[in-house]
């Protein structure tokens, strides 16, 4: 199987799912000749051309919007949104109208279209270009929102969401975009709400997602060597949230540490913990734990960085402490 | 880019023209219910009444044609009906039955029927510019000469989405006819307070468009206007920025005073009311009678009259138990979280 790099297989999701159907398009900043910020669209303007890989100026606010207004008048259009942490641009768009006009018109139109957008600390470009904002959108009823880790993840899931009729915000990490990983060269898509186990274990559910599903899986490396069998789950997917799979593992080793790279005070795992809580409780024997993000805009200085975001040594420490030896 | 001129409007059809008076005649009678109705607590919630503005909606809507697309506004019964909207539909939906348009979960602010091109109201000030111009996007990569006309008002065209919203129009040349209603009023502050120009279409120059300004309570004049920004979206040459100068008779919402309105001004605009000047040409034209005019008002009663009925004694609530329906397509809240449908 061929090894793909993290952003080749968003781009070959985007190439296939274009070339399939005529009513996919990109637009955003620098996604034509530049090839976007990280190079997840290269080269796509060179097959599809400037109409349907569309350079826009900068503005959040009518990428996010005309891609509602395309989406409902027949497109199905992938816009890009540079940074995360330029969506409080686009929020009034993708929320107030595209999440919400499905429901208010009483179901009798949909809004297929899916806001790419990336996250995530590692680069020391400091607050306002490395957060993670995904506790925000899933708080909006009519977004979904996913969040893959890997290369296969990102192309077969990309592939399902631009085929899919719902708001989707699909958020890439700028440190996995030169990660490299098996992609099939067969056609392959992933389905919604599916999280993927990617290590078994009986002694301790580690559940994360997008990078810090990586380094869950090392965690669960280190936990090995003290003779602590970890499971891991990588989530992919946050909403629609695989549930049955989360409690499936809970009930077989009672013990959850949720990691995740946004900040710690009101994260998203907190709601995966509510879930674990309310149809697993009797299956816990300890408090679920989550190691998160400091809570402060992300510092520019390596060491600050490292500090405030969670580590696999992190990860690991608080699954030993679950099982008692810390 | 340049600031054109109006185009004066001229008298078509009989059968053409009564129509433009039937409408407008529909949508003053379907306001004035709606003042009345929330008067009574039967409508709930907010409602901004489009009273004193119907010559824009109708004379706009009456350029385009079924396949074309609009975007309206919080104060969007006007667009609706002008629309093709029935008015037993758009009544219930204001009165959140789930017979209405939109089953009751929109209501007066978020009425649409996308079906028939109408991609909806929206709460948000300037919350629909941003996805009217998508809609012209996809007119645009759709090449079947489909047009849009993007409703909004004053105040919006301050909002920064009207900004973005335009500048990308402009870039792309995409067929949407903007269509500024100014009211004179954002809510309680005027267009002179907050409003950095007066013509608000002359900002048409920051966007390589053309800018019209058109008196917005002659519903001729309106629609050769807008015809004439149609036509040239539809032939390629891009997005216009057309203004129509009107006013609101009623306030912002139901429950405003208007203490920031003198009754002189208030007067002044009550003498240009659209649907009397319009009846004054018809009649000085020699299109229609006094009596014929008459007679459309009369079924406009009998229509409103029915649209009451419907709504207030033939039709339900939605039952609570359906409130987790349509957030997604294909999914729903279930016991684990979402499932798939």
């Amino acid at each position: 199987m061929a090894e793909k790099f993290y952003r080749e297989a968003i781009r070959d999701a985007l190439a296939e799912e274009m070339r399939r159907d005529p009513r996919v398009f990109v637009m955003g900043e620098d996604v034509a000749i530049y090839g976007g910020a990280y190079g997840a669209t290269k080269g796509l303007v060179d097959e599809f051309g400037e109409e349907r890989i569309r350079d826009t100026a900068i503005s959040e606010a009518a990428i996010a919007g005309a891609a509602v207004g395309a989406a409902m008048a027949g497109m199905r259009p992938v816009a890009e949104i540079m940074y995360f942490d330029f969506m409080t641009i686009a929020m009034d768009q993708f929320v107030n109208q595209g999440a919400k006009n499905r429901y208010m018109f009483g179901g009798k139109t949909t809004v297929p279209m899916v806001l790419r957008t990336e996250g995530g600390a590692g680069r020391c470009i400091a607050a306002q270009h490395s957060q993670s904002l995904e506790a925000w959108f899933c708080h909006a009823p009519g977004v979904f929102v996913v969040a893959p880790a890997t290369p296969y993840d990102a192309k077969g899931l990309l592939k399902t969401c631009i085929r899919d009729d719902n708001p989707i915000l699909f958020v890439e990490h700028k440190m996995l975009y030169g990660v490299k990983g098996e992609v099939p060269d067969e056609e392959y898509t992933i389905p919604l709400g599916e999280a993927a186990v990617r290590r078994e274990g009986d002694d301790v559910t580690l559940i994360a997602y997008s990078r810090m599903a990586n380094r869950a899986e090392e965690a669960a490396g280190l936990l090995a060597d003290d003779g602590i069998d970890a499971e891991v789950i990588d989530l992919r997917c946050l909403k629609p949230l695989d549930t049955r799979c989360i409690l499936e593992s809970v009930r077989k080793t009672g013990r959850v540490v949720l990691a995740s790279e946004a900040c710690e005070n009101a994260n998203f795992v907190c709601e995966v913990a509510m879930r674990v809580n309310e149809h697993a409780f009797d299956y816990l024997d300890a408090p679920i734990a989550r190691v998160c993000a400091a809570d402060v805009p992300v510092p520019m200085s390596p060491t600050l960085e490292d500090a405030a975001v969670p580590t696999a040594d992190r990860i690991a420490e608080a699954a030993r402490r679950l099982v008692g030896k810390v | 880019m340049a600031m054109l001129e109006a185009v004066k409007g001229k008298v078509g059809t009989k059968q053409e023209m009564a129509h433009l008076l039937k409408q407008m005649m529909c949508i003053r009678a379907f306001e004035d219910k709606v003042f009345e109705l929330l008067a009574r607590d039967i409508l709930k919630g907010a409602s901004h009444v489009y009273a004193g503005q119907e010559a824009v909606a109708v004379g706009a809507m009456s350029a385009i044609t079924a396949t074309d697309y609009i975007t309206s506004t919080h104060r969007g019964h006007g667009h609706c009906l002008a629309r093709g909207g029935d008015l037993k539909l758009m009544l219930a939906e204001l009165c959140g039955k789930e017979t209405g348009y939109c089953r009751g979960r929109g209501g007066s602010m978020h009425i649409a029927d996308v079906s028939a091109g109408n991609l909806g109201a929206t709460g948000i000030v300037g919350g629909n510019i941003p996805v009217g111009t998508g809609a012209g996007l996809a007119a645009r990569m759709k090449n079947e000469g489909q047009v849009v006309l993007c409703f909004f008002g004053d105040g919006a065209s301050n909002n920064g989405s009207f900004h973005e919203s335009l500048n990308m129009a402009g870039v792309w040349r995409l067929p949407v006819v903007y269509i500024c209603e100014n009211n004179l009023y954002g809510m309680s502050v005027s267009v002179k307070r907050a409003c950095a120009v007066q013509d608000i279409a002359t900002r048409c120059s920051a966007y390589a468009m053309d800018g019209v300004v058109v008196d917005g309570q002659q519903v001729l004049d309106v629609q050769a206007t807008v015809a004439a920004a149609v036509d040239r979206a539809r032939k390629g040459d891009g997005p216009t920025l057309v203004e129509a100068k009107t006013y609101r008779y009623r306030g912002h919402s139901r429950s405003d005073p208007r203490a920031y309105r003198t009754k002189d001004e208030e007067a002044t605009w009550h003498d240009r009311d659209p649907i009397l000047l319009f009846r004054k040409l018809l009649a000085d034209e020699g299109v229609m009678t006094a009596e014929e005019m008459d007679a459309v008002e009369a079924e406009v009663d009998r229509e409103m009259a029915a649209a009451e009925k419907f709504t207030l004694e033939e039709s339900e609530y939605p039952s609570g138990d359906a409130v987790l329906e349509d957030v997604y397509a294909g999914w729903i809240k279930g016991r684990y979280g979402l499932e798939r449908l």
